[in-house]
């Protein structure tokens, strides 16, 4: 990548729109990490870590946060434009995130019992991830993001290459790891089979289900889960509630919802 | 060496720390048999017991004081074989280097005949090629293997239709008989390194009665397998069937997950996946156990190759039942019933197989 900072230090910016800082605070978190990321690159704009906002242009915009308001949908063009590289971390850039389930009820309703004047509060309708709005270089995934992954997306796009970011099931990550499956040993639900790996299994590895927070993986199977997260005595609404927490609007995880909530419908109706 | 009984498995635990090996062996936790470092006959789950189904497992008492009164455990000697990931070697500026891979030294006490049948089929594909592993040699070689003959089969295994257990007949160091009433085991040794331990310990020579105890325990798990298969003609048959309307039906309840793969103890496909240092420059290969049910296992040109779950499904099945007879002579499955009872929605090779005819 030809660097466009100081003495060709490439240039990273980190943005943010809705969100709830925990993935940018990933990045605080790789102290001796981000020591050699500091020494390599030059940290243009972090608003966590410091108020400072370098002028343009950066060689890789790591951005954070949903677009939700009129706002946002300005100010990521100019994003867009002043990065060469656009890299969105954590669900609710990639996916809207958990502020998208506004998406599935009236945002006004909510606004007029949350705030006192709600008409000074400007929001959207949706909350959409950055790529409905601008191109994106990739994704990374995760509610919130895994800090090994992060690090190697980060080393990837610095060395020109492709990240090694594998699509696959949560599952294989169990295996390797060495859970014994919550879902057979315990009777568990677990999203893990239809979730894309990057957390290294981590709600298994401490007993529990994964509720899905890399959202949905290479080819799931929704379908075929949600039969035997009935089995293990899961409800209708639970199973809607699954599906609808930081990547509810993801295609596959929309669908597996809305089944869910066609059937809560019915099951409803065909109530006395 | 002729059989001969032993009334505790302390002494020869305390042996084979003595001679450098970590020791690892059944231990209850988390619900679940796991293999895991012990330090004495009372790290095992006596008095337990498994129940396995598809997509079931779970522990419960079993009324007697029996050390290994349970099947197969979610795991295997794959493990330690073949670690989960390793890494092949790194390179900083001109030099590379290739780190000497960790072979610990482990002895593996209450292994089973499937799982003794298991190394042996991984041995062909390690070892048997024009391309031997010589990482997996050395694991390999430092492993000491304690068999246990099986007294109560789980419901999913079937390693008589498969003719790999449920005694032990070879590979093994020692091989153990548990018996009741006095609590003891007829052990045998396989060799003259497990004859050297086996003199070693406080032991009496094993009568008739206690021979003929141990040939029971064999008969009568043999009599309980809780699955069988129908080897006849089985590679043919399932050579036979790639567009068998089967393979769709199955891809309905397939979640793709892998998890089958991945607790099968002969499955051995890995990727490799190179890093570059954040820091100081270093760059890298590491290898990591892959399957057959990603897509990126069979991306050519950045497509898989095997797109739908019925063809990663059919690849599956017809790489263990067919196709491994093939590249390797054997069948690639030992019948000890893992990736049943482990899948999550319980999908059964046994039924597949069955409904393929
Ligand atoms: S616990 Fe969840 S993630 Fe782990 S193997 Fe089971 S279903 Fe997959
Ligand atoms: S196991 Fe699932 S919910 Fe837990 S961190 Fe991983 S992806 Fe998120
Ligand atoms: S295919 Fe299944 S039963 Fe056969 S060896 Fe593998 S895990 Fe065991
Ligand atoms: S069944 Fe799949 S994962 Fe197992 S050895 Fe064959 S190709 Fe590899
Ligand atoms: S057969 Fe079961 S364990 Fe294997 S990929 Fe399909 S759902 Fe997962």
């Amino acid at each position: 990548m030809g660097a466009t900072g100081r003495d060709g230090v490439p240039r990273l910016a980190v943005w943010k729109f809705a969100s709830c800082d925990g993935c940018q605070l990933t990045l605080l978190d790789c102290e001796d990490e981000l020591l050699s990321v500091a020494a390599r690159v030059e940290i243009a704009y972090f608003l966590e870590a410091s108020s400072a906002a370098g002028p343009g242009p950066y060689d890789l915009s790591l951005v954070e946060g949903s677009i939700s308001t009129p706002d946002d949908l300005e100010r990521i063009r100019h994003v867009r434009r002043v990065s060469r590289r656009l890299v969105t971390i954590g669900a609710c850039a990639t996916a809207g995130g958990i502020q998208a389930l506004r998406d599935f009820a009236d945002v006004r309703e909510f606004a007029s019992v949350v705030y006192a004047r709600p008409e000074y509060v400007a929001t959207l309708d949706r909350s959409t991830p950055i790529s409905a709005h601008v191109p994106v270089d990739f994704e990374l995934r995760g509610c919130p993001i895994d800090r090994r992954q992060l690090l190697e997306v980060v080393a990837a796009f610095l060395a020109g290459r492709r990240p090694v970011v594998p699509p696959h099931s949560v599952c294989v990550e169990c295996k390797a790891r060495g859970n014994p499956c919550v879902m057979v040993a315990h009777g568990t639900p677990c999203l893990g089979p239809v979730t894309q790996a990057g957390c290294g299994a981590l709600c298994p590895a401490f007993n529990r289900g994964c509720y899905g927070c890399f959202g949905p993986m290479e080819s799931p199977n929704a379908r075929a889960l949600n039969r035997q997260l009935r089995e293990l005595g899961m409800s209708t609404p639970e199973l809607v509630r699954v599906y609808r927490t930081f990547n509810a609007t993801d295609e596959p995880f929309l669908r597996a919802g809305d089944a869910a909530a066609d059937e809560a419908a019915r099951e409803a109706g065909d109530a006395p | 060496m002729d059989a001969v009984v032993i009334r505790s498995l302390d002494p020869l635990i305390g042996e084979l720390r003595s001679r450098g090996y970590t020791v690892v062996g059944p231990v209850s936790r988390d619900e679940v048999i796991r293999m895991s470092e012990i330090d004495a006959e009372s790290d095992l789950p006596a008095g337990l017991t498994d129940e396995q189904a598809p997509g079931r497992y779970r522990l419960g008492p079993a009324g007697d004081g029996m050390f290994f009164g349970f099947a197969a455990s979610p795991d295997s000697a794959k493990r330690f074989t073949q670690p989960p990931s390793r890494t092949l070697f790194r390179m900083h500026g001109e030099t590379v280097e290739e780190p000497e891979e960790p072979a610990p030294k482990v002895a593996l006490l209450g292994i089973r005949a499937c799982d003794l049948a298991a190394l042996a089929v991984q041995d062909r594909v390690f070892l048997g090629g024009r391309h031997p592993d010589p990482g997996y040699r050395r694991r390999r070689e430092n492993l000491f293997l304690v068999a246990v003959n099986c007294a109560v089969p789980g419901g999913t295994c079937f390693c008589v239709s498969m003719g790999t257990g449920p005694r032990a007949t070879s590979g093994y160091d020692l091989a153990l008989t548990e018996l009741a009433g006095p609590h003891r085991f007829v052990a045998e040794a396989g060799g003259e390194r497990g004859a050297e331990i086996l003199r070693l310990l406080p032991h009496d020579p094993a009568t008739e009665a206690d021979l003929h105890a141990a040939r029971e325990v064999s008969r009568c798990a043999a009599e309980h397998m809780g699955r069988s298969v129908d080897t006849d003609g089985i590679k043919e048959r399932v050579a036979s069937a790639p567009e068998s309307p089967q393979w769709q039906e199955v891809a309905s309840r397939c979640l793709t997950c892998a998890n089958c793969t991945m607790v099968c103890p002969t499955c051995f496909c890995t990727t490799v996946e190179d890093f570059t240092d954040l820091g100081d420059g270093t760059a890298g290969r590491t290898e990591r156990w892959d399957s057959c049910f990603t897509l990126g296992f069979t991306e050519v040109g950045g497509a898989p190759v095997r797109g739908s779950g019925a063809a990663r499904y059919r690849q599956w099945l017809t790489h263990k039942f067919s196709t491994w007879f093939d590249q390797f002579g054997t069948s690639g499955c030992i019948g000890c019933g893992r990736c049943i009872t482990w899948c999550p929605v319980g999908i059964d090779v046994t039924e597949e197989l069955a409904k393929l005819r």
